[in-house]
């Protein structure tokens, strides 16, 4: 229990120092830094590896960004070998609903109760 | 009175080096933190439905960090943390979460439908267009291969 914990903390966090490593170094703007690392969970998922680093990291992979961009790709692969061309395309947001409509509908309700407050 | 090559090398010297190493420290722990608290919310779902399998605690547990990430934001506390946390608080999902609100709420004083609707995911846009489409091109790859078998 407590390694998974450890590992959790170990991959997660080196997920997010290669991260900032990026920032430091190419001055990336956070957009460009989520897309990146997204893009990262979508080829990982691709070619196969990423249940085996999930198996070994659990959350420490799946709570970065790289996880969303998994859980896609996952989706559209499953939904191509189930149900050909159509699965291919609708796979992926499927699976990927809970995100997407989460943010979509939390992000709209929290900005319409909150008001911008002025930067610290 | 200094020449601007003497300056740089000061600059060099006094500045950034010891900062930088900060802010990579900062990143990887309060990433790790914060993908500690995905796996406990994980943990605790499955504690509480005995039944759900993998696939639906994932869910669970990205609905609440996201639900998490945007009334932090929404509390201002987020962009708080990630002035000093940088990465570890961009890279989870709850930074896509902040991505989110952060400019919906900036916006809101355009209104509803041209501020919050509209400006919505002006920084999330991208991850999502990248996301969607970047799976589907898999996916077709899989169902091609499918076919050739």
């Amino acid at each position: 229990m407590l390694a998974v914990y450890l590992r959790v903390f170990l991959v997660g966090g080196i997920v997010c120092l290669i991260g900032q490593l990026l920032i430091n170094l190419t001055k990336m703007t956070s957009a460009k830094i989520l897309v990146t690392f997204l893009l990262l969970g979508v080829v990982l998922e691709a070619v196969g590896v990423f249940d085996a680093i999930k198996e070994f990291a659990r959350a420490g992979i799946t709570i970065p960004i790289t996880g969303f961009g998994s859980t896609l790709t996952k989706g559209a692969i499953e939904g191509a070998k189930k149900n050909g061309l159509p699965g291919a395309l609708t796979g992926g947001m499927q699976a990927a609903a809970a995100g997407l409509s989460s943010a979509i509908f939390f992000g709209f309700l929290i900005s319409l109760i909150f008001k911008a407050r002025t930067k610290v | 009175m200094l020449s601007r090559t003497e300056y740089l090398k000061l600059d060099k010297k006094i500045a950034p080096k010891s900062k930088e190493g900060q802010t990579l420290f900062l990143a990887f722990v309060v990433g790790g933190l914060i993908c500690m608290i995905g796996q406990g919310v994980n943990d605790l779902f499955k504690l509480a439905i005995p039944s759900a399998d993998e696939k639906l605690l994932g869910e669970i547990t990205s609905t609440v960090m996201i639900f998490l990430g945007a009334a932090l934001t929404g509390f201002g506390l987020y962009d708080r943390i990630g002035k000093f946390a940088g990465a570890g608080s961009i890279v989870p999902i709850t930074g896509f979460a902040n991505s989110v609100v952060s400019p919906a709420m900036e916006y809101r004083c355009e209104g509803v439908v041209f501020g919050v609707m509209c400006k919505m995911f002006v920084v999330a846009g991208p991850i999502i267009v990248s996301g969607v489409s970047s799976s589907i091109v898999v996916g077709l790859i899989y169902w091609i291969i499918g076919l050739l078998k």
